[in-house]
């Protein structure tokens, strides 16, 4: 086994041809721990046959390059990203041996949250993670894991705990988490040693092909340069300085109960039943206009308090208006505007194109309480008309000049239609008998999309529509002569 | 009949499940939610990925990644998101992959707030992140063109193999209208370049690194080359009754639908009111623009912002008519009445 160490593995490239033509050297400083970690990948994949499907992240540090030395697919990713980038290509090329190569500026520092929550999300991704306890590229500034007290270009009175925290060990923290399946730590220090790395991250690799999850293997890698130790001595570096604060070993491996998981399938879809996905319903019609209304532009607001329902009657409105030929657009007020506990939506029909969505000027106001009353009630406009709620609002403020008042008792009558919650849906039909806009089968059909997914509300519903109009009818002239609401503007 | 009522943000979702999108990846803000939401609930039964990423960072880190890959994907934001975006942006434009970013704009600077604005224009249209790159930005103005341009956007993308951005406003975002659903565009042509599993695929590589001056230099030329390309085929704007104009209103997005009610409102007084509105904001409409400056007698720009695109609109002019600016900011859209009192004064002093 070890003697197959020796050999160039096929996933390592012959001559480095990415680098520059004739290239037989790396670019990495004599001693250095990431040309082994390189090397013990490529073999890891030449052996287990991966090296066809496998992907490496380039990661920002001494190891930018790694794509000159490895025979695979390579992504250069910004700094501390290879985890986001490895969710992103496993996700959708499952075949894929997803690898993150990261440095230790790169993984603990900067991509601290990448690393966790692709961790914790359990990524079909091997990371391996160079732990060399320093910035390397950047010229040996302190890194999240340099031991205390250690000197370094920006710690150059030694790293002090109580400005620079403490070393950070990423698989302890890695192994809080539920979803790895193995994290373990080894140690570039002597070549027993290194061969545990190979061990641990073949391991790693099988457990990639055999779509296991995610796992880490951090690797205490050398670099004498900006240790500033002789590259002879840097075992001797990692086993006093790295080995009490990163102890190697084993801190999570649960593989052998881990079955391995289903390989998503990409099932095509044909066209009708995208569409029937995307809701659409091929044999709905949009009629032709009814008479009287070819020039045609009226202005709704619904409001009430969020749970009434109006940003509902607002939709149904629409869905209504559009199956009847007009142009529509709705517009739900949002955001911390719902919290207050009043919501409203404002709804155009119009038979022109619709400018601004917005409503300035109201035609049409449905207040299901008092404060929403008294809000909107100054933006209806000469000739409107204002149905509200007389439940709550027994004495209305004084209408504007020239607009119409509707007290309608909603909740009372949607009680007695068997659905308490729909009295929306009541002043929708009182609408509908005095604005004579809409035919009764828009209207249902309407409700029909609105509550399909609930079971019994299609009918609740429909009852409720029903006793609005018949509200309308016996206390309010229907049709409204002067049709408000529906006069040409 | 294909047609929707539906929310400019789930258009989005539609255009994209439409245009072969295998993924998204996006991080919940207000008033761009409907899109991940609308994609949590449809991308899995369409057997498409979904993914609710840790940051904006990861999400465009995992659009990064895919999109190496070769899939078609999308990520939605707004405002602070989008700016957390950038880094990833000006990776993707230099190691030239394709992606799809809808920026639902809300006010800012800082956390601003979650209203309808225009902000963003400059970070989008001139870079936003680092170096010398550019990104297509298409700008709709209605739930339809939401879906529309987001198929659009899809195509553009891998053609150019470029970061697009779908661009508007949290009032368009929110705002339901029917929406026309298209005939399934054409599967995506393979990227042989792509980090595809396969032997034939093991000497692909997707970087941003190059070392060499003089290559760095070459790449950037040839994004250049492709941003002039683009300049030159894929302006779209749209003009209404400018033909006798004397004053040109410009304005994109939920702008351009008040202005038109301008237009109306002006014509009926007897106004020549015209409205010029770009449907991409790069490439800019420059050569549309400057048309029309030769004719009228001045061009008022409106814009939900401190006057952002107005900018580009006095560099197509030159100075061949005065230029004058609207702006409001906050979170309010211009009333009809306040721009037409505008427009009176400025036939006055035209
Ligand atoms: C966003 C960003 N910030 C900073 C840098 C600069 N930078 C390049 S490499 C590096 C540190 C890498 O250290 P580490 O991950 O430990 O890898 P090593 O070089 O030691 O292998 C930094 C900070 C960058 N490229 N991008
Ligand atoms: S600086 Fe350190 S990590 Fe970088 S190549 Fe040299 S020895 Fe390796």
């Amino acid at each position: 086994m070890a003697k197959k160490t020796l050999q160039k593995p096929k996933a390592f490239q012959d001559v480095f041809t990415r680098k520059s033509r004739d290239q037989k050297t790396t670019h990495y400083c004599p001693g250095c721990g990431h040309g082994i970690a390189h090397k013990l990948i490529a073999e890891a994949m030449s052996d287990l046959g991966l090296q066809d499907r496998s992907t490496i992240v380039a990661p920002v540090g001494c190891s930018i390059f790694l794509y000159y030395y490895f025979d695979c697919r390579s992504l250069s990713v910004p700094h501390g990203r290879g985890p986001a980038a490895m969710t992103g290509i496993s996700r959708v090329r499952p075949d894929t041996i997803s690898i993150s190569y990261q440095g230790d500026g790169d993984l603990a520092a900067i991509g601290t949250s990448e690393i966790i929550h692709s961790a914790n999300r359990g990524e079909n991704i091997a990371v391996f993670f160079i732990n060399n306890a320093i910035y390397g590229m950047t010229g040996g500034q302190m890194a999240p894991t340099t031991p205390l007290e250690m000197r370094t270009t920006t710690s150059p009175r030694g790293r002090a705990s109580e400005t620079e925290g403490f070393p950070i060990a990423v698989c302890e923290l890695i192994s809080t988490l539920r979803a790895p399946v193995y994290v373990e730590r080894v140690s570039l220090d002597t070549p027993a040693n290194i061969l545990g790395a190979r061990r641990a991250i073949r391991k790693a690799l099988q457990a990639q092909a055999d779509r296991k999850g995610f796992t880490l293997v951090e690797i205490l890698s050398p670099c004498p340069t900006q240790w500033r130790v002789d590259p002879t001595k840097t075992g001797e570096w990692i086993r006093e300085n790295m080995h009490p604060i990163f102890k190697p070993g084993v801190y999570r491996d649960v593989l052998a109960e881990t079955p391995s998981r289903p390989r998503p399938e990409r099932r095509e879809m044909s066209d009708g039943e995208m569409y029937a996905l995307l809701g659409i319903d091929e044999n709905a019609t949009i009629r032709a206009l009814p008479t009287g209304c070819e020039d045609f532009h009226l202005a709704y607001r619904f409001a009430g308090f969020g749970g009434q329902g109006v940003i509902l009657l607002g939709m149904l409105l629409a869905q209504a208006g559009m199956a009847s030929g007009y142009q529509v657009t709705w517009l739900p007020s949002y955001g911390p505007e719902m919290r207050g506990g009043t919501a409203n939506s404002s709804v155009v029909l119009s038979t022109r194109a619709i400018g601004s969505p917005m409503v300035a000027e109201t035609d049409v106001l449905v207040a299901m309480n008092g404060p929403s009353l008294e809000k909107f009630l100054p933006t209806v406009a000469p000739g409107g008309c204002v149905l509200y709620d007389s439940d709550p609002i027994e004495t209305p403020p004084a209408a504007p000049d020239g607009v119409h008042l509707y007290p309608v008792p909603a909740r009372d009558i949607a009680q007695q239609a068997g659905e308490a919650r729909a009295a929306n849906v009541v002043m929708l039909g009182v609408y509908a008998a005095i604005g004579d806009l809409f035919e009764e089968e828009v209207l249902a059909d309407a409700l029909r999309k609105a509550f399909a997914a609930k079971k019994g509300a299609v009918e609740a519903n429909r009852r409720a529509l029903a006793a609005g109009a018949d509200y309308a009818r016996s206390h309010f002239p229907c049709p409204a002569p002067d049709r408000p609401g529906v006069m040409v503007k | 009949m294909r047609m929707r009522l539906m929310r400019g943000n789930e258009a989005v979702v539609v255009g994209a499940l439409l245009a072969h999108c295998e993924a998204f990846f996006g991080y919940p803000i207000t008033p761009a939610n409907e899109i991940s939401e609308g994609a949590a609930k449809l991308f899995p039964l369409a057997g498409r990925t979904f993914v609710q990423a840790e940051s904006e960072v990861a999400a465009i880190n995992m659009v990064f990644g895919a999109s190496s890959a070769g899939a078609r994907c999308l990520t939605g934001s707004s405002g602070p998101g989008i700016s957390l975006k950038m880094e990833g942006i000006s990776y993707l434009a230099c190691a030239e992959l394709p992606a799809v970013i809808a920026d639902i704009c809300r006010v800012g600077p800082g956390l601003g707030n979650i209203y309808p604005s225009q902000g963003d224009y400059n970070q989008l249209v001139k870079g936003g992140g680092h170096g010398e790159y550019r990104v297509i930005v298409l700008a709709p103005n209605s739930a339809q063109e939401m879906c529309d341009f987001t198929i659009r956007a899809f195509d553009l993308a891998d053609r150019y193999r470029t970061p697009v951005f779908v661009f508007t406003d949290g009032c368009v975002g929110q705002m339901m209208e029917p929406v026309h659903l298209p005939d399934l565009p054409p599967k995506p042509e393979p990227k042989p370049w792509a980090l595809i599993p396969g032997a034939e695929t093991n000497s692909n590589l997707v970087t941003s690194i190059f070392l060499e001056a003089s290559e760095m230099e070459s790449i950037i030329l040839k994004l250049q080359a492709k941003y002039a390309d683009i300049a030159r085929d894929e302006v779209l704007c749209e003009t209404y009754r400018t033909e006798d104009a004397e004053i040109v209103l410009v304005g994109f997005g939920i702008v351009s639908r008040v202005l038109r009610s301008v237009v109306e409102e002006a014509r009926s007084e007897g106004l020549r009111v015209g409205l010029l509105r770009p449907q991409t904001l790069f490439p800019f409409p420059t050569e549309q623009i400057r048309e029309l400056s030769e004719r009228a007698r001045s061009i008022l720009v409106v814009e939900l912002n401190n006057g952002q695109m107005v900018e580009d609109v006095r560099l197509a002019v030159a100075e061949r008519c005065p230029v004058e600016f609207y702006g409001k900011m906050g979170g309010e859209l211009p009333a009809i009445d306040d721009i037409l009192a505008r427009l009176r004064a400025l036939m006055v002093e035209a």
